[in-house]
C-alpha cells in the first residue's frame, strides 16, 4: 500500500514538485544575496528613535520607516529630496539610493506559491506540499522496512545503483525537505484561512487630543524603547490630518504614539498565532535567516533527481511484471499458483512453472497471493512468495496471511510454499516462512515442506521442481531460463592452476574484455561496466542455464577474472577447467550491488576460503586509495592451493593489502580460517569497534562456520554478526 | 482587465431607490507599470468635512490585506459589510479597471469627494492615492494618482 501510494503520488506530483523545487532553489539564495548587500548594520542596541532622528535631522519628510527581514532599512518619502522609496544607512540616516523590490524575486515567488494562477494555483501548490509530505512519510516507511526497522533507518542503503541513489539522496534531503514541506503546508492552510495567521485589521486610531507641538522623534520614549532589529514599520503622522498619530508595528505588537508626549497612546500585543506565523514564514523563506535558506535550497535541489530516479525505478518495476499466458480461470483450475512478488522476477519463475505444468496436461491458474479465494476444482496449490526487505510481505501479498486466517476450514488439497529471497538481507525468506506457518496453523496439509531459492537460482528451482514432480507422481522437469541479457564471447588469455596435488583443482581464469566498437558502445550493446564482486554468468555449451561466478576483477583492470574450483561432475566447472588459452566462452555480467565494500575509509575484513578468495582479491587489486584491508584466507595446503600467493605478496608491498592471515588445514599445525580468527580475537574486536566491514566469501558451510566464530569472538563487546548484517557491515557471497 | 460592472447600487447613504434620482457613472482607472503584484484599490466617498459616506468599489478580495488601505480602513472602520457585493479582483500593473455604477444625483456638486486608496504587496501603502471632488464639471477629466494610478476618470 505504501509503495503504491508512493509511486502514484510521485508520478502525479513530480512535474509540479520540480517547478516548486526549482523556483524554491532560486528563492533560497536571495536572502543570502540580500544580506550581503545590507548597508553596514548599525551597532547593536540602536533604537528606532535614534535612526528616525537621524533621518529627520536631514530635513526629509518621512512617511514610513520600515525594516525588511534582510535587515535592510528603507523609508518612503514625500517630496523631491530623496527617491520616494529609499534605502537608509541607519548609521547616518542618509538615503543611500532608491529601493526597488527585485522583479526576479517577485516572479519566482509568484511561480513558487501559485504557478501565476492566483487562488487556484495556491491550492495546487498546497496540494503539492501535501503530496510531498505523504511522499516523505511513505518513503520513510518503505526505507525503514527495507533496512530492517526504524532503528536501522540510517544504515547503508542496499540495492541497485539507482535504488541507492534514491534512498541516499532522499535521506539526505530530508533535513531540508521536512521543514520546507511542513512550513509550506502551514502557510497554505493560513492563506486559505484554515488556521489563523494572527493578522488583524488595523486597530482604530485612538481619539487623543494632542496637547502641544510634536517632540523631535529621537526624544520619543516609545521609540527609544524599541531596538531597530525589532522594528517592522513606523508610519509618521499625516500632516494633512489633524490629530494624527504615529503608528508603530514591532515584532511584539502594534500601537499608536502621541507625537506631543512621545509615549504610547494605545498598544496591542501580537497574539500567539501572529508570532507563530512570523517564525514559520522565516523558516520557510529564510528571510532573516539566510543560512537556513541555503540549507533548504540545497535540499530542494535533490527533488528533481529524486523524481527522475523514482520514475525510473517505477518503470523498471512495472516493466518486469510478467503476465501469464493461457491462464485458466480460478474455478476450473486443478493447480493454483499464487505469487507474492514485489518485483517481477518471481513472476517469471511462476510463468515457467505455469508453462511446465500446463504442458503436462494441467489446468493451471496463476494469481497474486492477495487474490486468494476458494478454488473448487483445485487439487494442489503452489505458493511462490518473495520476501521484501527485512522479512515483510510484498505489496501483492500483504493481506494473504489475514485471508488464510479468515478461511473457515482448510481445503482438501495440499499446498507447497517456495520462498524467494536473498541471503544478503537479514531474515532470509521470512515472509515465506510466515506464510508456511500460517497455513500449518490453519490445518492446511503440505504437498512439500517449505523450500527456499536464494537470489533467483535457476538450479535450486529445478531441484524443487524435481521434488514437486515426485510429490505429484509425475515426470516433468522445470527448467527456468531467466530472461537473460545478450551474451558476449570471451577469450581465455591466461590461467593459473592450483591444488592439483591435493585433489582440489582450482583455476584462476583470465579473459580478455570483448572488443567493442564505439557504435556498439553508444548503442548500449557493449559489455556493461563491472566491479569485483559482480557476477559473471557463464553459459556452458549445450545448456540454457547460466552459472554464476564472482568476478575477481573490475572493468578498470582491463580483463575479466574468475576463480573456479573444479567440482566432481560439475558441468560448468568441468567445462571451464578444460579450457585452453585462446578458447572462448559465452557469458554476460550481472551486477551484484549488495556485495561491495561499504563506501568510506573504514577498514574491511576479508574472509575467504578456497575459490572464495576471487572477489576478495578483486577488492584488494582495486584498493588504489590504500584503505586498510585485512585478508583471512583458508586453504588446504600452503604448498598447493595458496591461491594468488604471488599477487598477494605484491599487494602487501604496495600497501593495497594491510595484513594477511592464512590457515591451511592439511599443513602441520594448521587449521581452518575460523581457528585463525579465534587466535586473532582481540584484533578482530578492535577492528569491528573501529567500524570495520566484514566480507565473507566461500562455501555455505565455511560461511556459517565463520559467522558462528565471529559471534563468539564479538560476544564480549556485545556485537553480533546479525546486528552487523542489519547495518550493512556483514556481507556474504555464498555458493 | 476591463470588467464592466453594471448598475450597482451603493450601500448606506449612497444607495438610491428611484432610477430617476440617479445617474450612471463609469470609473476608469489605469495603473502605472509600478513593477509589483496586483494592486488593491478602495473607491469611497467623503463629505465636505472629510467624513466617510460609503464605499463604491473594492478591487481585491482578501480581507486580510485591507489593512493596507489605511485611509479606507480608518474612514470606514474596515467593516466588510461596507463592501458586500461590490468587490472584484485586484488590478495588475499597467492594467485598466472599468466600473459602471449608479450614483445618486445628490452626490454631485455638493462638496463630496471621491477617494481612492491603493496598495500592493511589499510596496508602499498609498492612502488618498486619488482625491477628486464629485462635480459635474470634473467628469471626463483624467486625474493622475500619487504612486500607482496613471490616470483616473469618472464619466457621467
Amino acid at each position: 500500500m505504501f509503495r503504491r501510494l508512493h509511486s502514484v503520488l510521485g508520478l502525479l506530483a513530480t512535474a509540479l514538485l520540480m517547478v516548486v523545487a526549482a523556483s524554491g532553489v532560486v528563492l533560497s539564495v536571495l536572502p543570502a544575496i540580500d544580506r550581503a548587500q545590507v548597508v553596514a548594520a548599525p551597532a547593536a542596541g540602536t533604537s528606532v528613535a535614534t535612526v528616525a532622528g537621524r533621518i529627520e535631522s536631514r530635513q526629509l519628510r518621512v512617511d514610513v520607516l520600515k525594516r525588511l527581514p534582510s535587515g535592510k532599512v528603507i523609508a518612503y518619502f514625500t517630496g523631491d529630496d530623496a527617491p520616494p522609496t529609499s534605502v537608509i544607512d541607519p548609521a547616518s540616516g542618509a538615503p543611500v539610493g532608491a529601493y526597488t523590490p527585485s522583479a526576479t524575486q517577485r516572479w519566482f515567488t509568484n511561480l513558487h506559491r501559485s504557478f501565476f494562477l492566483d487562488d487556484a494555483g495556491r491550492l495546487a501548490t498546497g496540494l503539492t506540499a501535501l503530496a510531498l509530505l505523504l511522499l516523505i512519510v511513505t518513503g520513510l516507511v518503505m526505507t525503514a522496512r527495507r533496512m530492517g526497522g526504524w532503528t536501522q533507518l540510517a544504515g547503508r542503503a542496499r540495492g541497485s545503483g539507482m535504488q541507492r541513489l534514491h534512498v541516499d539522496l532522499g535521506r539526505l534531503a530530508l533535513v531540508g525537505l521536512v521543514p520546507s514541506t511542513l512550513t509550506a503546508l502551514y502557510l497554505s492552510l493560513a492563506t486559505f484561512g484554515v488556521i489563523p495567521d494572527g493578522s488583524m485589521p488595523i486597530a482604530p486610531v485612538p481619539t487623543v487630543s494632542i496637547a502641544g507641538p510634536a517632540l523631535p522623534v529621537e526624544r520619543m520614549t516609545a521609540l527609544a524603547n524599541v531596538d531597530l532589529a525589532d522594528l517592522r514599520e513606523l508610519t509618521f503622522p499625516d500632516p494633512a490630518q489633524p490629530n494624527d498619530l504615529f503608528h508603530l508595528v514591532t515584532a511584539a505588537g502594534e500601537g499608536y504614539i502621541d507625537p506631543a508626549t512621545g509615549s504610547l497612546a494605545a498598544w496591542q500585543a501580537h497574539g500567539t498565532a501572529a508570532r507563530i506565523f512570523e517564525v514559520v514564514y522565516m523558516l520557510h523563506t529564510g528571510q532573516g535567516l539566510w543560512w537556513l535558506g541555503l540549507v533548504l535550497g540545497a535540499a530542494a535541489l535533490g527533488l528533481p533527481v529524486l523524481g527522475v530516479s523514482g520514475a525510473v525505478l517505477w518503470w523498471r518495476r512495472r516493466r518486469t511484471q510478467v503476465p501469464i499466458a493461457h491462464n485458466v480461470a480460478a474455478g476450473n483450475a486443478d493447480t493454483v499458483i499464487l505469487v507474492g512478488s514485489e518485483g517481477g522476477s518471481t513472476w517469471s519463475f511462476a510463468r515457467t512453472l505455469h508453462a511446465t505444468l500446463t504442458a503436462n496436461g494441467h489446468q493451471v491458474h496463476a494469481a497474486p497471493m492477495n487474490a486468494l479465494r476458494s478454488y473448487p476444482a483445485a487439487r494442489r496449490m503452489l505458493v511462490l512468495a518473495a520476501t521484501y526487505g527485512d522479512g515483510t510481505a510484498p505489496a501483492n501479498a500483504d493481506s494473504f496471511v489475514e485471508r488464510v486466517e479468515a478461511t473457515r476450514a482448510a481445503p482438501a488439497y495440499p499446498v507447497a510454499v517456495l520462498g524467494f529471497g536473498d541471503r544478503q538481507f537479514p531474515h532470509f525468506c521470512q515472509f515465506a516462512a510466515d506464510v508456511d506457518a500460517a497455513l500449518a496453523r490453519r490445518g492446511w496439509t503440505r504437498l512439500l515442506p517449505l523450500a527456499t531459492i536464494d537470489r533467483q537460482s535457476a538450479q535450486s528451482f529445478t531441484r524443487w521442481g524435481q521434488d514437486l514432480a515426485a510429490a505429484m507422481g509425475e515426470t516433468f522437469t522445470v527448467t527456468h531460463v531467466p530472461e537473460r541479457p545478450r551474451t558476449y564471447r570471451l577469450q581465455l588469455t591466461d590461467r593459473v592452476d592450483y591444488g592439483e596435488a591435493i585433489d582440489a583443482p582450482t583455476a584462476v581464469l583470465r579473459f580478455a574484455l570483448p572488443a567493442t566498437g564505439l557504435r556498439a558502445r553508444l548503442a548500449g550493446r557493449g559489455l556493461p561496466r563491472f566491479v569485483a564482486g559482480d557476477l559473471l554468468a557463464v553459459v556452458p555449451p549445450g545448456t540454457d542455464v547460466p552459472r554464476l561466478y564472482s568476478l575477481a576483477s573490475s572493468s578498470a583492470d582491463g580483463f575479466i577474472e574468475i576463480c573456479v574450483r573444479k567440482r566432481p561432475d560439475g558441468l560448468c566447472s568441468g567445462f571451464l577447467h578444460g579450457l585452453a588459452v585462446g578458447e572462448t566462452i559465452d557469458a554476460f555480467v550481472q551486477s551484484n550491488p549488495t556485495y561491495r565494500p561499504a563506501r568510506g575509509k573504514r577498514p574491511v575484513i576479508l574472509i575467504g576460503a578456497g575459490a572464495g578468495i576471487g572477489p576478495l582479491a578483486g577488492f584488494i587489486r582495486a584498493n588504489g586509495q590504500r584503505r586498510p584491508l585485512h585478508l583471512y584466507f583458508g586453504g588446504r595446503s600452503s604448498a598447493s592451493d595458496f591461491l594468488y600467493e604471488r599477487e598477494i605478496a605484491g599487494w602487501l608491498d604496495e600497501g593495497r593489502l594491510t595484513t594477511l592471515a592464512t590457515s591451511f588445514s592439511r599443513d602441520t599445525g594448521g587449521g581452518y580460517v575460523q581457528d585463525r580468527m579465534r587466535h586473532d580475537a582481540d584484533r578482530l574486536r578492535a577492528l569491528i569497534a573501529s567500524g570495520a566491514h566484514v566480507m565473507v566469501c566461500g562455501g555455505r558451510e565455511m560461511a556459517s562456520g565463520v559467522m558462528r566464530t565471529l559471534a563468539d569472538v564479538l560476544a564480549p563487546i556485545g556485537v553480533t554478526p546479525i546486528a552487523l548484517k542489519a547495518q550493512g557491515r556483514y556481507s556474504e557471497d555464498v555458493y | 482587465m476591463k470588467p464592466t460592472v453594471a448598475a450597482l447600487a451603493l450601500s448606506l447613504a449612497l444607495s438610491v431607490s428611484a432610477p430617476a434620482m440617479a445617474r450612471s457613472v463609469t470609473l476608469t482607472t489605469t495603473l502605472n507599470d509600478y513593477g509589483g503584484n496586483g494592486a488593491y484599490l478602495a473607491f469611497y466617498v467623503t463629505d465636505a468635512a472629510g467624513a466617510y459616506k460609503g464605499t463604491l468599489w473594492m478591487a481585491g478580495t482578501k480581507a486580510k490585506y485591507y489593512s493596507h488601505l489605511t485611509g479606507w480602513q480608518r474612514a470606514s472602520g474596515g467593516k466588510l459589510a461596507e463592501i458586500d457585493g461590490i468587490t472584484g479582483a485586484s488590478v495588475g500593473a499597467g492594467r485598466t479597471l472599468k466600473v459602471t455604477l449608479d450614483l445618486a444625483d445628490a452626490l454631485f456638486d455638493a462638496g463630496y469627494s471621491l477617494r481612492i486608496d491603493a496598495a500592493a504587496e511589499d510596496m508602499r501603502d498609498s492612502p488618498a492615492e486619488v482625491v477628486v471632488p464629485l462635480t459635474a464639471a470634473g467628469a471626463g477629466k483624467p486625474v493622475p494618482g500619487r504612486t500607482y494610478i496613471r490616470s483616473f476618470t469618472f464619466a457621467l
